[in-house]
């Protein structure tokens, strides 16, 4: 086992075990500084697959934004830092399809890519990756984009239809 | 092995420039600051117009005790200022300072996508406040919290658009071939990127008039009122570490970094001349202007910063294609 592999499996169990943490953890806050944990760790996974673009931008967005806005909602919805999170009946569906879910995603994964050697090989870099995105999956890109303009809009039509009425 | 004594310099001196220049900038605000007041400024301590102010003062710091309050989330309130200032250690390791006496250029270590680091670093520096703010179990740490993580959402994106801006003009986002690539007419074209990127800067350092979250007079000192000793002064150091991170990243992307006369062996001289009158602007834009309420700075940034910087954005496409 190379040092690269050995430090890809510590991160990786970090990730995970901070991902278990952050689900159990009895305050709302925890759980949300646990997932910047799991987040931190998941892109010093990526920086070892030579995903350095894709590394620094998941920690700019998910830990700089998005974790600041889940705590953000977390602070406007409840009035004390020591809230406990609610367990509904919900609980065990959502672990089952969480269950399947990974499943499902990681067994196409090793379908398709088993076998394959990043080593040696710079797929990760910003013109890589741009090349990629507006070359092959230029389609994709596009309908992504659509769905987060109707996500906004729907966000709009949302917070204002209160005020309307 | 060379190679791993070079980087281990690199790294040493990565860490004594975030040892000293904080500091720096620290002693000239409190001098610029005062003069501008019509005030002297600190005077006794080292001799010679009070130079070793902030030395007593770190050492004051440490003799302090620290204090953990009952009501604290005891964890998350002690680990909030090591959060706070080692992003900011980060950050510089990408920062260049350009060609040293011909030797190559100096910088801790050069990046593919330096300019995406130093932006993730310095998002992941604002948490610490954060944490605090949640952490204190004090309502007023709380409210500053909450305006922390307003102020950080909204200035986010005019900040990565005005640098995004720089990048698509170069054709590149490693900060050397950035500074390379700058040609002073960019001055112009880039203008309006300039000044989005240096206020939406201020505001994400939380550095008057964009000091909402702390407002002495509202909230007695927001996230850190509890703080105290050298917890408070990591704060504080994390304050001025972000000051000469943003300075450099401003001077890197806007300024031309090390462009210069006789730049091939005094570059990294032009590159500190400059970010020292960056972070002059900084202390002056303290002075100059006073606080902004809340929704003024949440105004400020929607209406005003995001529009400019996709304008800018637009502006730069054009002239980039043509």
């Amino acid at each position: 086992m190379s040092l690269t592999e050995l430090v890809f499996l510590v991160l990786a169990v970090v990730a995970a075990g901070s991902a278990l943490l952050s689900m159990t953890s009895g305050q709302l806050v925890h759980s949300a500084l646990w997932l910047v944990v799991t987040l931190g760790a998941v892109a010093g996974c990526f920086v070892l697959m030579t995903a350095e673009f894709v590394a620094w931008v998941q920690v700019l967005v998910y830990v700089g934004s998005v974790v600041v806005l889940v705590i953000f909602a977390l602070m406007l919805t409840r009035q004390t830092s020591a809230t406990t999170a609610e367990v509904t009946g919900n609980r065990w569906i959502a672990a089952a399809l969480g269950v399947v879910a990974a499943i499902g995603l990681g067994a196409t994964m090793v379908a398709g890519f088993r076998g394959e050697d990043i080593e040696g090989r710079r797929i990760g870099t910003a013109g890589s990756i741009g090349q990629a995105l507006f070359t092959d999956w230029v389609l994709p890109f596009e309908i992504l984009s659509g769905v987060l303009l109707a996500a906004l809009i729907g966000a709009i039509v949302i917070s204002r239809s209160g005020s309307d009425r | 092995m060379g190679e791993l004594l070079d980087a281990l310099l690199r790294c040493l001196l990565v860490l004594g420039a975030f040892l000293t220049l904080p500091l720096l900038v620290g002693q000239m605000e409190h001098k610029a600051m005062a003069h501008m007041q019509s005030r002297v400024g600190p005077m006794a301590a080292g001799g010679f117009h009070g130079w070793a102010q902030l030395v007593a003062d770190g050492i004051k710091f440490v003799q302090k005790e620290s204090i953990t309050p009952v009501a604290a989330d005891r964890r998350v309130f002690e680990l909030a200022p090591a959060v706070a200032l080692v992003p900011y250690l980060v950050a510089m390791l990408a920062i260049p300072l350009g060609p040293f006496f011909g030797q190559g250029n100096l910088i801790g270590q050069d990046l593919d996508l330096g300019l995406f680091f130093v932006l993730a670093a310095m998002s992941v520096g604002v948490l610490g406040t954060l944490m605090g703010g949640l952490g204190s179990g004090n309502k007023y740490s709380y409210i500053g919290g909450m305006r922390v993580a307003a102020q950080l959402m909204s200035y986010e994106l005019p900040m990565v658009l005005a640098a995004a801006s720089v990048a698509m003009a170069a054709g590149t986002l490693s900060l050397i071939g950035i500074a390379d690539a700058w040609e002073p007419w960019w001055l112009l074209a880039q203008l309006p990127g300039l000044i989005v990127f240096f206020v939406a800067g201020l505001a994400e350092l939380q550095r008057p008039p964009f000091d909402a979250p702390l407002a002495d007079a509202e909230l007695v000192m927001g996230p850190l009122t509890e703080y105290g000793g050298m917890r408070f002064a990591m704060f504080l150091l994390a304050e001025y570490a972000g000051i000469v991170v943003l300075a450099g990243l401003t001077t890197v992307l806007f300024l031309g970094g090390w462009a210069g006369p006789w730049s091939d062996h005094l570059g990294w001289a032009w590159t500190l001349l400059k970010i020292a009158g960056v972070s002059f602007l900084v202390i002056w834009a303290r002075v100059a202007y006073p606080r902004l309420r809340e929704d003024q700075v949440n105004a400020l940034a929607w209406k005003v910063l995001v529009p400019l910087a996709l304008a800018q954005v637009t502006l730069t496409t054009v002239l980039v294609v043509w």
